[in-house]
């Protein structure tokens, strides 16, 4: 068991995470209400979508096509956009700040 | 008899998101959640593919985790099916004979997966695939499964078909219709999926009826087609379409259609009676002079905020895009926007290459994109679903030019 920080816009929160859930079932298993994943991790809703600073973003397999594709057609795009659905999350990187837009 | 603020009646994907968007959002009063499975509310999508082909275990299917339910004031009345609705006296009849009543109710029952008609339909190995249960049963099945025939070829049906295949069970599907996704889908999708399929190994047969299924046992040994054919099978899967769970509403006097009928705030045509999700059919920007009811994650989640914004005190009418996704074998189909009564297709891609869309367009606005494995085109498409487009078909069936360009020309035009 490590830890996720989710960075709301009204604050932070840290919720236990399992090895080899993404970012996305973690927070919705937790009732993280503003990450939603309605299509389930099936890339086709971008409502999960989270800013990872460079330092974390270096420690993760880079985004496919796909998933740029995606995050491209949102408002909130940035060069630190990911989707929760698509990062697993390990020990390797425990504690990892996953920012919601917004 | 017990009161509460609202009661929420059914708990799929609908009514869950109901509660979750109403507590989210603050709401003080009380909330029941009531539904007739015993489950902890889960998602549906994966029953036909991750949950069936794939290592995924029903906890995962969960909507949230244990935790989250015994940390809220939400009280969950699960295995309890909701008999009859009173709307003059505001309670509803559950089906062990108790009285809840409700300020507000949402109903949110979804539907029951059509059975068939035929004789046989009622053996052991006959299967729908709508609830977990049935996903359950399915799954313990498929290890002594050699042949399974599916009844079908809408998208659960070739859901189903595909992650069947992926277990190296022989699949046939058998469509009344003459082509596959009938309803929900144009030819060039139709025909890819279809040469997917085939190319993995199931064997189709169009434009055919069941008469009867064949048993032994009481246990299904085959499938005789109205031709007189006889498929053996030892698992067969019905996916025949949904029947809207509405009787009670109608029963209490509400206007029914394909459907209970609701406004676009939601309400059906009883007081402080909502309904939402695959069951209600409601007024819709997106298709002309017509009402839609949507089998869909996307229908029921936006329809479950729309209704906990009204009840909430921040009403507006429900106008969501459309959007849905389908997964068979590595193949992702996305569709947004709604394709009833489309004028024409525009191909965009080579559906060769695995990777291509399609534009249907009414008149010279954009109706829906459908696209394969080309997430581009299916984001981009959002932002152009309802707009008229000035560009000739040729231009739109460019692939090399970016959906997203013809926004911008339509707002142009």
């Amino acid at each position: 068991m490590g830890k996720i920080v989710y960075v709301l816009p009204d604050g932070e929160q840290v919720i236990e995470a399992r090895e080899g859930e993404s970012l996305m079932q973690i927070a919705v298993q937790a009732g993280v209400s503003a990450i939603e994943g309605e299509c389930g991790g099936e890339m086709s809703c971008a409502t999960c979508h989270v800013w990872i600073e460079d330092d974390w973003a270096a420690k993760l397999r880079r985004p496919s096509q796909d998933e740029l594709d995606l995050l491209e057609a949102d408002d909130h795009y940035t060069d630190e956009s990911r989707l929760g659905c698509q990062i697993k999350y390990s020990s390797a990187i425990d504690g990892i700040v996953a920012k919601i837009p917004g | 008899m017990s009161h509460y603020d609202i009661v929420v009646v059914g708990a799929g994907h609908a009514g869950t998101q109901t509660v979750f968007a109403l507590t989210a959002g603050g709401f003080t009063g009380s909330i029941a959640l009531i539904g007739d499975e015993i489950s902890i509310p889960y998602e549906r999508p994966p029953l036909t593919k991750g949950y069936l082909a794939d290592s995924m275990l029903s906890d995962e299917l969960a909507f949230r985790a244990e935790a989250w339910w015994a940390g809220s004031t939400v009280e969950r009345h699960l295995g309890t099916a909701v008999v009859a609705v009173d709307a003059d006296a505001h309670t509803v009849t559950t089906e062990d004979g108790g009285t809840i009543s409700y300020g507000t109710l949402v109903w949110s029952a979804g539907g029951e997966a059509r059975r068939l008609p035929t004789p046989g339909a009622d053996l052991n190995g006959v299967h729908v695939v709508r609830k977990l249960s049935d996903a359950e049963h399915v799954k313990r099945l498929v290890a002594t499964t050699r042949k399974a025939v599916v009844i079908g070829g809408g998208y659960i049906g070739l859901e189903t078909a595909a992650s069947l295949r992926k277990l190296g069970i022989e699949v046939t599907v058998v469509e009344a219709l003459e082509r596959l996704l009938q309803r929900v889908t144009g030819e060039d999708i139709a025909a890819y999926i279809k040469a997917k399929h085939e190319g993995e190994g199931v064997e189709f047969l169009l434009g055919t009826g069941v008469s009867e299924i064949l048993g032994e046992d009481g246990h299904v040994t085959g499938v005789q087609l109205a031709s007189g054919q006889v498929l053996p099978a030892d698992l067969v899967i019905v996916g025949i379409g949904l029947i809207p769970n509405v009787r009670q509403l109608a029963d209490a006097g509400a206007e029914i259609g394909n459907g209970v009928l609701v406004d676009k705030f939601c309400r059906t045509t009883l007081p402080d009676v909502y309904a939402i999700g695959d069951c209600a059919s409601f007024e819709s920007d997106w298709v002309p002079d017509d009402r839609l009811r949507l089998e869909s994650v996307q229908n029921a989640n936006d329809q479950a905020k729309a209704v906990a914004n009204t009840l909430l005190g921040k009403p507006q009418p429900y106008d969501a895009l459309p959007w849905f996704w389908s997964h068979q074998y590595d193949d992702r189909l996305q569709t947004a926007g709604v394709l009833t009564g489309y004028d024409s297709a525009v191909l965009r891609g080579d559906p060769a290459t695995g990777k291509f869309s399609v534009v249907y367009m009414r008149g010279d606005t954009v109706a829906a994109v459908d696209a394969i494995n080309n997430v581009k085109d299916y984001a981009q498409a959002k932002s152009l679903i309802g707009r008229t487009v000035a560009a000739d078909d040729s231009r739109l069936a460019d692939s090399a030019v970016p959906l997203k360009a013809f926004v911008t020309e339509s707002q142009l035009a």
